[in-house]
């Protein structure tokens, strides 16, 4: 049977070497990969490949054009002596190769396009190895921060999203706002998030790293700065950050709901959040909110416009919510 | 007295203007960007002052009542399409200009603030399409295709100076939000929910429906009017495949016009049903759904495409042909692929949000559907490069418009099909690399389309020619001010940039942005050498008169008479007997410029003021609406319809221009060409070209 | 049968009427034309009351709000009235005393006023019973498409009483003939919409 991962494997170990220049040339050898030119995942990898593909294929059209056209004006132009037939205006021939060439190269272009899109398809899911399950994460578009809920963990994350390497991801996304697009581009497709609107995203990492993400589609005045980071790590270093959180991470209560609800960025979000007197001696720059409690079914709630039900918040932690305040990073 | 205050002003108030931000919250970014947006408004006020204070001074007032405002020629009507394009492509381009300098010092920044930016782009993006793209095609369209078919005008003169009292109004709208700010922030595609009041409750976006849905419905009624004027008012002989390919254009894009134009009026008027009235059509809650709003924006979003860009490529076929001295090759072909494109443009309106989540199936099927339309396109461009081989090109400014459209279109064309690719689609959606492609269209189709046509045909127009030297460094200027300007936006792209950002944070960006903002400069001073190319024509008129009317060797009708042409175009409706009907009957022995038997009254239509109250109106009617001023809009919306009744009224809406003053005026014409030396096209750029070409051009074998 | 040309589809004025006849070519092709571009906005509003015929949000749907009674009254006056404009451009065509013609018009625009009426009370309950635009998408959908008939109705109305004016003031002459010319596809139109609304909305909605 073919399957199209398979397809996709080849792909990502294939160097398309002047693709590779170009990403080299482009982004230059960037520590932290920022776009699909320097792949970290087997999507990305496969569109990288399609993109090469696709230019080869257009330029059979567009090079003759190219080069055609410079050698036309000057050969013709006027006070040359060459052929001037100013009453010839069609030729059987000329017209098949006009034709002909474009349909054949827009045949070859529609099976790669056809193939390219059912393989790479946000919505089919990454299978992995047979004993890897994927890992379920569902996202949340807010003004201007996501959320990153972990539903089998029992926690979250603002703009950050820890994920073990070679484990497929299977995220649904939301928006709790206008229409924004959710993208992490050194790993593949980005998709559209939407007000009660689910959409699915399914992506892999084959490197371990920090990716940035993004929104893509203009939500506001803060737009430019809803950035998040997609932070690929070992097995380990993922039970370690779950099992942290879920130890000493905040308590997603109503006040923190209201404080995602409302537009801020996600730095404005974590100094809002900051209790009265607290000491912030241990904070580092960059601190991002870990919460180890949250009420069950958030992310449906969120997506049915219904309050979420505070009361299933297991009460494990020490903090609650009135006075927690934001997780230094581990 | 606040409350009548209250009423007569709705809910506009200090904070509308530009500066107010400033006043009450002082800091440094404010106060530059107070400077900017009323430097911005001081500028129109200024420019409308001059205006006004040159025609009292000249006492201009009835002439322009009379010759210009209130006149059903095509012609004159054209050239004020044209003439609000250029004003609006001077603020636009400007806005770009400061655009491209934000994110050149946008790492970390910039000198904008994030609203302002968005203000920015979207009137830029608004401005350009609808006030700019449609107007100047529109104008031209206006000015050519009645000369071409030979007609005398329009078939419906009057609803002609309708739509364009209609876009005046919308221009003007986007005019006034520079004085009583803000302008909407939603991109010139307006998406809710963002676009919704729950988002945003404010009168921008407000000003962008109204502005909008007027060029909208002017540009409904203005396809009405080309396609019917196409259909019924060709001359004796001019059956389909004698038209010229300008025309065939023109036609097409007036179908477009009439079929895609109503999804916008419905997008807008939901959305405003949704804003105004608490409908639920885009709302998150209460069952409304964003996506069809979407959905009804492409599908006018779409064959808009195909509206801006098929009328250069008309212009363009007709510049190929001209200036290499030669049939234009493919005619047949050239009209399939037309109408091809022309059909083919309303199937492919998904590939816009392939990102949206729908079925992998639907948007392949999507994609390809798009490729499909590179085909016909495909065969154009090189049907063009046919047209110039075994020709004899003469680099006039229109040709050099020409030329850097076909080798950089292509370019455009090869991003077009990456971005119809659903599967990368996903990577580059919403990037930099889509604003790069979209203005790889634009700017080398459309817009040098219609600066060569301008070039072409202004001589026709006004008399004389535009000055070559200056024309010919705007068209360079055009040229690599757009290449450097948009081929980093690609590269940007691929990186990973979203469109619309006031500000970055990847070091990685910054060069491409800083070449970009180069770029933008240079497009800048492009506009400097038009507007000079313009001032140097005007002054030199003398010296580059071309009253014989045709100085490019011309090959379609409307270089068949004087330039510029009486009011009725043809003092005899010619009679037509092959495609190229000027350039057959100069090669033939009849004559280039026969002496009818006999002359006839002609009947043109009577001056009507129905434009400019439609202006007017229209202009109050969304003013109004804009602000919440209810009386406003009752008193303008009852002013608009008692016109309208009060037309049906009226009868003289003719008048006779008697057989003995079309004799003089032609006679007298006649006279002057028998005076012209004709001139081969050796000399065609110099001043002894006075519109009378010595054909045919030497050294033709068959 | 007169060996006049067929200048234009649907009714022509013919060779008894020449130079209305040779005037209404453009003008009525260019109204067909415009009714096309408006055939457009309707079908768009169809298609988006389809898609938000579940979008009810809760609040009341079709089987509450509709009654099929008096939409069929509303759909028999606005039948009617098409043939009655029907007669009334027969009587253009062929009849010479005008006082036929007018007696036609006036029928037709009391029947197009009652339908107007019936459909203004229609609303009125449907608003009594909770059935208001802002409720639900569902009922925005039905807001925007059957009282944009109404409003197309309300403005041939006003363009039928315009014109009697003009009989009464210039007469039957070329203008006053081919505007009737127009209204007449205008309204047949309408009627043609309403047919798409009363199958759609109402017995669609009912059933």
């Amino acid at each position: 049977m073919f399957h199209p991962l398979f397809h996709l494997r080849t792909h990502s170990r294939y160097r398309h070497w002047s693709i590779g220049l170009l990403a080299i040339w482009l982004s230059g050898c960037s520590e932290h990969p920022i776009s699909f030119l320097d792949p970290q995942g087997p999507i990305a990898a496969a569109q990288r490949h399609q993109l090469g593909v696709i230019i080869g294929l257009t330029s059979i059209v567009v090079l003759p054009v190219l080069i055609l056209t410079p050698w036309l004006i000057v050969r013709y132009r006027y006070g040359s002596r060459s052929t001037y037939r100013p009453h010839w205006g069609f030729s059987k021939l000329a017209d098949i190769v006009i034709w002909g060439i474009p349909c054949l190269v827009v045949v070859a272009l529609a099976v790669v396009a056809w193939r390219g899109t059912l393989a790479l398809d946000p919505y089919r899911p990454l299978s992995g190895s047979e004993d890897v399950k994927p890992l379920r994460v569902q996202v949340v578009g807010f003004d201007w921060k996501w959320l990153f809920i972990y539903p089998d963990q029992g926690i979250a994350t603002v703009n950050e999203l820890v994920v073990p390497v070679h484990r497929p991801l299977a995220l649904k996304l939301t928006s709790a706002s206008v229409m924004q697009g959710f993208f992490i581009p050194a790993l593949g497709s980005q998709i559209d998030v939407m007000n009660r609107m689910v959409t699915q995203l399914h992506l892999e990492a084959d490197n371990q790293g920090e990716f940035p993400g993004k929104n893509m589609q203009y939500n506001g005045k803060g737009f430019h700065h809803q950035h998040f980071v997609a932070r690929v790590v070992d097995d380990s270093a993922f039970q370690n950050f779950v099992t942290r959180t879920r130890e000493s991470g905040m308590t997603l209560g109503p006040r923190v709901f209201d404080r995602l609800m409302a537009q801020n960025t996600g730095r404005a979000l974590v100094q809002s959040l900051e209790a009265p007197g607290a000491d912030n001696a241990t904070h580092e720059g960059d601190r991002r909110l870990r919460f180890g409690h949250l009420p069950a079914n958030l992310f449906d709630d969120i997506v049915e416009h219904a309050t979420p039900d505070w009361s299933s918040i297991k009460s494990g932690g020490t903090r609650n919510d009135a006075s927690s305040s934001p997780e230094a990073r581990p | 007295m606040t409350h009548w205050a209250d009423w007569m002003l709705g809910r506009l108030d200090w904070s509308a203007l530009p500066f107010w931000d400033a006043i009450v919250d002082p800091t440094t970014k404010n106060i530059v960007n107070a400077i900017i947006a009323s430097g911005a408004g001081a500028m129109v006020i200024l420019g409308g002052l001059i205006v006004v204070g040159v025609l009292t001074w000249t006492r201009r007032w009835r002439w322009l009542w009379r010759e210009w405002l209130t006149s059903p020629d095509h012609k004159k009507i054209g050239i004020m399409f044209i003439a609000i394009a250029l004003v609006m492509l001077a603020r636009a381009v400007i806005e770009a200009v400061f655009m491209r300098l934000q994110q050149a010092f946008g790492l970390d920044g910039g000198f904008l603030t994030a609203d302002h930016f968005g203000q920015l782009f979207t009137t830029h993006g608004t401005i350009m399409v609808f006030f700019m793209a449609m107007p100047f095609l529109t104008g031209i369209i206006n000015y050519v295709m009645p000369l071409q078919i030979g007609a005398r005008d329009l078939s419906f003169p009057v609803m002609n100076s309708i739509s364009l009292g209609l876009t005046a109004a919308g221009a003007a709208i986007v005019m006034v939000s520079l004085m009583l700010a803000p302008f909407s922030t939603g991109g010139w595609s307006g998406y809710p929910s963002f676009t919704e009041s729950a988002a945003n409750p404010g009168a921008g976006v407000d000003y962008w429906i109204w502005a909008v849905t007027l060029s909208t419905l002017s540009s409904t009624l203005t396809g009405i009017n080309f396609a019917v004027t196409i259909y019924k008012q060709r001359a004796p002989g001019m059956s389909w495949l004698r038209l010229p390919l300008f025309t065939w254009t023109a036609l097409c894009t007036s179908i477009l016009m009439i079929f895609g134009m109503p999804p916008l009026t419905v997008a807008t008027a939901l959305l405003a049903l949704d804003r105004y009235l608490d409908f639920h059509f885009f709302t998150a809650d209460l069952g409304g759904n964003m996506m069809n709003y979407i959905n009804l924006f492409w599908a006018f979003g779409h064959p808009e495409v195909y509206i801006l860009i098929l009328p250069a490529f008309g212009i363009f076929s007709e510049i190929f042909s001209t200036f290499s001295g030669k049939k234009l090759y493919g005619y047949g072909a050239l009209v399939i692929a037309t109408l091809a494109i022309a059909v083919l443009s309303f199937t492919v309106w998904l590939h816009h949000f392939f990102t949206m989540g729908q079925s992998a199936h639907i948007n392949a099927i999507f994609g390809i559907a798009t490729m499909l339309i590179g085909i016909p396109t495909g065969v154009k461009i090189y049907d063009w490069m046919l047209t110039m081989f075994r020709g004899r090109i003469r680099f006039s400014v229109p040709m050099i418009y020409a030329i850097g459209f076909i080798m950089l279109f292509v370019i455009g064309g090869l991003t077009g099909i990456i971005l119809a690719v659903p599967s990368v689609d996903y990577q580059i959606h919403n990037s930099l690399f889509l604003v790069a492609h979209f203005h790889n269209m634009l700017i080398p189709g459309l817009l040098f389309g219609m600066l060569g046509g301008t070039n072409l045909w202004f001589s026709k127009a006004f008399g004389f020619r535009l000055e070559e030297r200056w024309g010919r460094r705007a068209a360079c200027c055009w040229i690599v001010g757009f290449m450097l300007a948009f081929f980093p936006l690609y590269a940007l792209g691929v990186l990973g940039m979203p469109r619309r950002s006031v500000a970055f944070f990847e070091p990685a960006y910054l060069p491409w942005t800083v070449a970009a903002m180069v770029g933008a400069v240079i497009i800048l001073v492009a506009m400097l050498c038009l507007l000079i190319q313009l001032w140097v024509s005007v002054r030199d008129r003398h010296a580059n008169r071309v009253p014989g009317g045709d100085p490019w060797d011309g090959r379609s009708l409307e270089w068949s008479v004087s330039s510029p042409p009486p009011e009725y175009n043809f003092p005899v409706i010619p009679e037509v007997h092959s495609r190229d009907a000027y350039m057959r009957q100069k090669e033939t022995g009849g004559g280039a410029h026969p002496r009818p038997d006999d002359y006839e009254d002609i009947e043109m239509p009577a001056n009507s003021a129905m434009g400019p109250i439609f202006a007017i109106t229209g202009f109050l009617l969304a003013f109004g609406l804009t602000w919440y001023q209810w009386w406003l809009v009752v008193a303008a919306g009852v002013a608009a319809l008692i016109a309208l009744i009060a037309r049906g009224y009226v009868r003289d809406t003719t008048r006779l221009i008697p057989a003995a003053e079309v004799r003089r005026q032609h006679e007298a014409w006649l006279a002057t060409l028998a005076s012209l030396t004709p001139v081969t096209r050796a000399d065609e750029q110099s001043a002894a070209n006075r519109g009378l070409p010595a054909s045919p051009i030497e050294g033709a074998v068959q | 049968m007169s060996s006049t040309p067929i200048r234009h589809p649907g009714l022509n004025l013919g060779h008894a009427h020449a130079e209305a006849h040779e005037a209404s070519e453009s003008l009525v092709f260019g109204f067909w034309v415009f009714m096309m571009s408006d055939l457009i906005i309707f079908g768009l509003l169809f298609a988006t009351y389809v898609t938000m015929l579940g979008g009810t949000a809760g609040g009341p749907g079709p089987g509450e709000l509709f009654e099929l009674k008096s939409a069929f009254i509303e759909t028999s006056l606005l039948l009617v009235s098409s043939f009655t404009f029907g007669m009334a451009s027969l009587a253009l065509k062929y009849r010479t005393d005008r006082k036929v013609l007018v007696g036609w018009l006036v029928v037709t625009l009391l029947l197009g006023l009652a339908f107007l009426g019936h459909e203004l009370y229609d609303f009125h309950k449907m608003f009594t019973e909770g059935g208001v635009p802002s409720r639900s998408g569902f009922l925005s959908a039905f807001f925007a498409l059957v009282p944009l008939h109404g409003l197309h109705v309300t403005a041939a109305s006003i363009w039928l009483i315009a014109l009697l004016g003009q009989i009464a003031v210039h007469g039957l002459d070329t203008q006053t003939k081919t505007g009737l010319m127009r209204l007449a596809i205008l309204w047949h139109f309408l009627d043609v919409v309403w047919i798409g609304i009363f199958s759609l909305v109402y017995l669609g909605g009912t059933a």
